[in-house]
């Protein structure tokens, strides 16, 4: 069955963590418009058991495949890598005193004079940050260095939780 | 249980003829429901050529009940036996219904689940009951109206609802002996009856403004295909808002003691009659009798505008956030849609035009335009139209997840992920030896359980017992295209498993529902077996009508010549039981053509998206690394 294939075999691109998103957009489109149980509504049940597994899996795998981080952490679950579970890979302390600045930075935003602006240009630094590692793991990967490749996901990890805590803390100030 | 969809036994329904499927809006205010009829999209009126049927529903004495106008007219006179806006109380627990105060004025007892009942003289009623009524004059309706038995319906739900509500309103149609096509949401419905969905690209916004609820929705469309990219607003919000605010300025100028339901329903009337004269005039006289005191005074446009401000604002800023969610600007929106009755105040339009900064759609009847794109739809699933490249794609409207220790919520399906979506994701134990677990199911956003709405709860025994930490708990949560959830524990090193199909911790389980569709048979003073024949036969029918078509279109291709004789005479074979009267071997013949046809089934599948792939070539994919 399809569904045993990995998620850009099953999407039909190729295995690289450099995905063009409109291209991705356009063929999950296409198995949209296949695979949804609408189009089985009025056929017997088994086809329509058989249509939500694989729309299920295709919502997954598009959503996987979307985001950067899911995508890294992915490319390194095919390679046996298992990045989201507890881990004991030791990370770089420059890169953690710098974490711990950023977070002290984000908890004094309320106080600036103009807090909004202040988030601005925090999340504006984390982006960059996030952008260059993401060059990184794509390096790091083809190439096939792929404990370096890990350290950099798990880097990624902690950036990208610091973006929602700013997006959290921008709805607050939004009341 | 499967529904009724052929009028007679023995006559096998032909693949292609045209189906009669319907829309239905159901309102908190007013209902509707929709065909297509020779091709056009229209609401279906009663024999007084009323299109909206008011969602009212009145208990009497003798058990008999009454839906609709004539059923309003004792709202304020009978209020207890008179249930209004009963939307508001679907899939609600009892102690929600507390917090609601005086928008909900009748008597409740809980049952053991804490589902409310509405106390009336003809007994108690639950709020799915109440529903399930209002279908049910609908279908009759639209029965009459079309000549013939319906094959089934798509119902409109507020994008906003949570799996409870959404449950509840299924286990009502289920009640009224409907057969949901699909639970769709009310705006995508909306931006179809618009023909958005026809050749356009861009986003939608829809902005919904009904009697009890407030939905904004962000649309997008792209190749025929409609995805819902984030949903808000608010499912206490609504027209009626604006009637409360006014009643209450009325009491207040009048200096009225508000001590019963009759007045309250009286001064509520009188606010809504005072707004809908302000859509197209600048100002209302208000004359009311009260204790056989006679009352008048002047309300102006500006002095209703200035007690609703606060109300439209509120809506404003939702649709705010659901930008924001949706990560589109206010000028990305290429179209607006105007939904529900409430937005025709002037005000309302006013403001919309003013935060988009464009003229929104308002040419299809606000209170009408649900059930026309709903009913678009329900031709296009019956199945009249299999060329159609209509598409709604849905996401979940509110986070999923679990209670984990200290009563924190982890979410394991994000808000405004696409369905149907299945995710997995691993727990332990908590304590050295634990050997069972409780699976709280939750939804909503907040981080405290006790914030977020409880959906269900159900225990894993039989965990080997284990060091703290050690076992391994894998929770699977399975939302179909409707937003209905399906939720499943394992525990991994022992392979002990349960789940459930979630109910809604308020609604009704499955055997009160058989209960009440008992009782219901009882006084069509139907034969059981009888009914449980045709139903065998139903089914039978449709899996021997997909599998034909399924043969004639690529059984050549993907089975071999003995896999195709196989299932051709196993179709012989059912289509005889079929037309028998042995019950036990009709389900038989079913389960084993079913089976047999289970690898064709898988095989198709994998065709279809190996079709759907081609036209990108090898070079392409290649080129784009």
């Amino acid at each position: 069955m399809d569904i045993n294939k990995n998620f850009f075999e099953f999407i039909g691109l190729p295995i690289s963590f450099y995905i063009d998103q409109s291209e991705l957009a356009d063929r999950s489109l296409d198995l949209q418009k296949t695979l949804h149980p609408d189009r089985y509504a009025h056929l017997s049940e088994r086809e329509q058991r058989l249509s939500v597994q694989y729309m299920s899996y295709l919502n997954e795998g598009v959503a996987t495949l979307r985001s950067p981080l899911l995508r890294a952490q992915y490319l390194l679950l095919l390679q046996g890598i298992d990045t989201t579970s507890e881990s004991s890979t030791p990370i770089d302390p420059m890169f953690l005193m710098q974490q711990m600045e950023l977070r002290e930075c984000l908890e004094e935003v309320p106080d600036q004079d103009d807090p909004f602006e202040a988030l601005e240009s925090l999340l504006a630094e984390v982006m960059s940050m996030l952008e260059a590692l993401r060059n990184k793991f794509a390096q790091d990967y083809q190439s096939e260095a792929f404990a370096a490749a890990t350290e950099t996901v798990r880097k990624m990890q902690f950036l990208e939780k610091l973006v929602v805590e700013i997006e959290r803390l921008e709805d607050k100030l939004d009341g | 249980m499967a529904l009724l969809q052929i009028a007679e036994p023995g006559q096998s329904e032909a693949p292609h003829q045209h189906k009669l499927a319907v829309g239905i809006d159901l309102g908190t205010t007013n209902s509707l429901v929709a065909s297509v009829k020779s091709g056009e999209a229209v609401t279906m009126p009663d024999v007084e050529g009323e299109h909206l049927l008011p969602s009212v529903v009145r208990y009497m004495p003798c058990g008999n009940f009454l839906v609709g106008r004539e059923a309003r007219t004792f709202a304020a006179s009978d209020p207890d036996n008179t249930i209004i806006s009963v939307k508001r109380l679907m899939g609600r627990g009892i102690s929600d219904l507390k917090t609601l105060g005086d928008e909900a004025p009748y008597q409740f007892e809980a049952n053991d689940g804490g589902m409310p009942f509405i106390k009336t003289s003809a007994g108690s009623k639950s709020p799915v009951q109440v529903s399930a009524d209002i279908l049910g004059a609908l279908v009759a309706r639209a029965e009459e109206v079309l000549g013939g038995e319906l094959v089934g319906a798509v119902i409109t739900v507020p994008a906003y609802f949570d799996d409870a509500q959404r449950q509840a309103t299924k286990d009502a149609a289920k009640l009224a002996n409907i057969n949901v096509l699909r639970l769709l949401n009310e705006p995508t419905a909306a931006a179809v009856a618009y023909g958005l969905d026809q050749g356009k690209e861009g986003v939608v916004a829809v902005y919904d403004l009904g009697g009890g609820t407030f939905d904004i929705s962000v649309l997008r469309l792209n190749k025929g295909v409609f995805e819902v990219l984030s949903t808000g607003g608010d499912s206490a919000l609504g027209g009626d808002d604006f009637d409360l605010a006014l009643a209450e300025w009325i009491s207040k100028e009048l200096n009225l003691t508000v001590s019963n339901n009759s007045l309250s329903r009286y001064l509520m009337e009188k606010a809504k009659a005072a707004k809908e004269a302000l859509s197209n005039q600048s100002e209302v006289k208000i004359a009311l009798t009260v204790a056989d005191q006679e009352y008048s005074l002047i309300l102006t446009k500006e002095n209703f505008e200035s007690l609703v401000a606060p109300l439209v604002k509120r809506t404003i800023r939702a649709c705010r956030r659901a930008l924001k969610d949706a990560s589109v600007s206010a000028e990305e929106v290429s179209e607006v849609v105007m939904v529900g009755g409430s937005t025709r105040v002037p005000l309302v339009r006013e403001q919309v035009k003013g935060f988009f900064a464009r003229e929104p759609h308002v040419s299809i009847d606000p209170d009408r335009v649900v059930a026309i794109g709903a009913s678009i739809q329900a031709d296009v699933l019956a199945g009249n139209k299999p060329d159609s490249d209509m598409l709604l794609l849905d996401v979940i409207p509110l986070s999923l997840g679990l209670e984990t220790m200290g009563g924190l919520t982890e979410k394991v399906i994000h808000r405004n992920t696409s369905i149907p979506v299945g995710r997995a994701q691993e727990f332990t134990t908590y304590q050295d030896g634990q050997t069972a677990m409780v699976i709280h199911v939750v939804q909503g956003e907040r981080e405290l359980v006790s914030d977020c709405r409880s959906l269900a709860k159900f225990i894993l025994r039989g965990i080997p017992p284990m060091a703290a930490g050690a076992a391994k708990i894998r929770v699977t949560f399975q939302v179909d295209a409707d937003g209905l959830l399906g939720v499943n524990a394992k525990e991994l090193t022992s392979g002990v498993e349960s789940s459930i199909q979630v109910k809604p911790s308020y609604g009704l389980d499955d055997s009160e529902i058989a209960e009440m569709l008992k009782a219901s048979y009882l006084n069509a003073a139907e034969d059981k077996d009888a009914r449980a024949l045709r139903e065998q036969q139903v089914d039978a029918d449709r899996l021997i009508v997909s599998l034909k078509d399924a043969l004639s279109a690529d059984g050549k291709e993907l089975l071999s010549a003995d896999e195709y004789s196989v299932l051709e005479l196993g179709i012989e074979k059912l289509v005889q039981l079929r037309n028998g009267s042995d019950l036990n071997a009709i389900e038989q013949g079913i389960a084993v053509l079913s089976k047999a046809s289970d690898e064709y089934a898988s095989r198709r599948m994998d065709f279809n998206i190996q079709q759907a792939l081609q036209g990108h070539s090898v070079d392409e994919l290649e080129e784009n690394k």
